[in-house]
């Protein structure tokens, strides 16, 4: 289980202090999948790295199964904003970098990265260079490389935002897949996205957070039955929720 | 696709070509036209006459230049991304160092080269050592900053994934410092060659830059130009070796530019 309490950072920079995030308490529980939305520029980034304890919050703390998180957290896969793949590296190898950065057998790994490659559709450009992937592709590379030491949790800020729909669409049921639905042994996953129906889709519970500073506005629960699949958007409670949020988005201007 | 891709590359190199031929002519024709001595300015043929005169010891000559233009250029190399490692990697380590290399570096070089025949005796060894002199500095800033203008956030990868500082340091900030190195060293492998032959002009019993100096002496200017030449065509391939080098072990960095 995952403890916010009284959250805040305050990013010290040149032109003067930026406050990022301000009082943000939220307990997250194992197995739960957490959609964060939130206006651009609201911290939503900046709280997913003060959860894996990249940078420390400048108030209250974290709590990750009761210890206080003061560096990075192990057993954590992190897909960031942005893909950063190592351009000296083809697609397997920086799917493989997980296990080499981890201190793991590469070879070991090698046939899932293989498997996760194919999974999200990029079967046969594992010995491409980044650089001749689209900006789509190569986040979806980042995925495999989040998902190759199968973690317990993981943090995700916008994975899928550079897809088409189509693609999302796959590639949401196949998260939920990868997340466990249905199964004792879930992950944790902690979603950010600035797409309200896939939040819904995917989620246990949406975090609404107002703009800079960012603090949670509204927390909706998704009570839509599981599996979802892409009949799910078509429940009635599906669209009142979207609906829902969206006016609460709209409020926190 | 081969042949295209070599045609493509003939077509590219053409005017340099097309010039060069016809400075060579011209000069060729020059020294008879307005009457030039040899000694002032000697035609091609001359010193291609020169370049393949067997009287001359060209392949000793020629091995101990190259030996201290590849020794400099290798001693610079290894102790320029030393140093710069250092610098990187300690704090303190550059705070000490830093100041100490920019005083290094901006002593003129030639001035220093009696210095250390006087220290070093006569033979490769002091020439190997300015010309590595003239070549470092590149490299240790390269380096350092190679290895320290890293994305903040391929910093922070590293970290999520539980990597110690060391392996972040050898499988990110290393390769990201690469082709950074690898730009220095086409700076080194030019400042080399100035280094050897300048070791050479103040004291050698061999080398191409010993054989300019004599040659100069007895106004033989053909000999100088042979020896020039010699000289620039070491420098070339070690620089084309280079070049290849870069290409080949960090041909991302290419490609982006
Ligand atoms: N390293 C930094 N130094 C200073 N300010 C920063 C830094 N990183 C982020 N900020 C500021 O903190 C605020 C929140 O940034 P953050 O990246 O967390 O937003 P976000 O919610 O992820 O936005 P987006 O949806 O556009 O990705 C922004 O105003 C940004 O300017
Ligand atoms: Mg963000």
């Amino acid at each position: 289980m995952i403890v916010l309490d009284r959250v805040g950072m305050t990013y010290r920079a040149d032109a003067g202090p930026v406050e990022a995030l301000r009082d943000i308490t939220l307990e997250i529980g194992r197995g739960e999948l957490l959609a964060l939305v939130g206006p651009s520029g609201c911290g939503k980034s900046t709280l997913l790295r003060i959860i894996a304890g990249l940078r420390p919050a400048t108030a209250g703390r974290v709590t990750v199964d009761g210890s206080v998180v003061t560096r990075p957290i192990p057993a954590v896969g992190m897909v960031f904003q942005a893909p950063l793949l190592l351009r000296w590296r083809t697609i397997l190898d920086n799917v493989l970098l997980a296990a080499e950065l981890a201190g793991l057998d590469r070879g070991a790994h090698r046939a899932r990265a293989e498997a996760l490659l194919r999974l999200v559709g990029l079967d046969g450009f594992g010995a491409r260079q980044p650089r001749e992937l689209s900006g789509g592709m190569q986040q979806r590379a980042a995925l495999c490389r989040a998902l190759l030491l199968d973690p317990p949790l993981l943090l995700m800020d916008e994975p899928f935002g550079a897809l088409d729909a189509m693609t999302r669409d796959e590639l949401n049921l196949e998260l939920l897949r990868v997340w466990g639905e249905g199964s004792a042994a879930r992950k944790t996953i902690v979603f950010v996205t600035h797409s309200i129906p896939e939040a819904v889709l995917l989620a246990d519970r949406v975090v609404v957070m107002t703009p800079r500073p960012g603090r949670v506005a509204r927390l909706f629960d998704v009570p839509l039955p599981r599996p979802r699949t892409v009949a799910t958007r078509a429940a009635p409670a599906f669209g009142a929720l979207t609906v829902a949020i969206h006016e609460a988005l709209t409020e926190t201007r | 696709m081969c042949a295209l891709m070599s045609r493509r590359a003939l077509v590219r190199l053409l005017p340099s070509a097309a010039l060069f031929g016809a400075l060579l002519v011209a000069w060729q024709l020059a020294g008879p036209a307005f009457g030039i001595r040899e000694y002032l300015l000697p035609a091609p043929t001359s010193v291609v006459r020169a370049m393949l005169n067997v009287s001359i010891p060209w392949p000793t000559h020629i091995w101990i230049t190259t030996l201290e233009i590849v020794g400099g250029f290798a001693v610079a190399a290894g102790a320029g991304v030393a140093l710069g490692i250092a610098i990187a990697w300690s704090p303190v380590a550059a705070r000490a160092l830093v100041p100490f290399l920019v005083f290094v570096n901006t002593l003129p070089k030639v001035a220093v080269a009696p210095l250390f025949l006087l220290w070093l005796g006569y033979g490769v060894v002091p020439n190997i050592l300015i010309a590595a002199l003239i070549g470092f500095f590149p490299v240790v800033i390269n380096t350092a900053v190679g290895l320290t203008q890293v994305d903040e956030e391929l910093l922070d990868l590293g970290r999520v994934f539980g990597a110690p500082t060391w392996k972040v340091f050898v499988k990110i900030r290393l390769p990201n410092a690469l082709p950074y190195v690898l730009s220095a060293l086409k700076i080194t492998a030019t400042a080399a060659v100035v280094g050897a032959v300048v070791g050479e002009f103040v004291a050698s019993q061999a080398g191409l830059g010993m054989v300019i100096v004599n040659a100069q002496t007895n106004l033989n200017t053909p000999v100088a130009f042979a020896a020039l030449v010699w000289i620039s065509i070491v420098g070339l391939t070690l620089y084309g070796v280079v070049v290849l080098a870069a290409r080949r072990w960090a041909p991302w960095a290419e490609a982006g530019s």
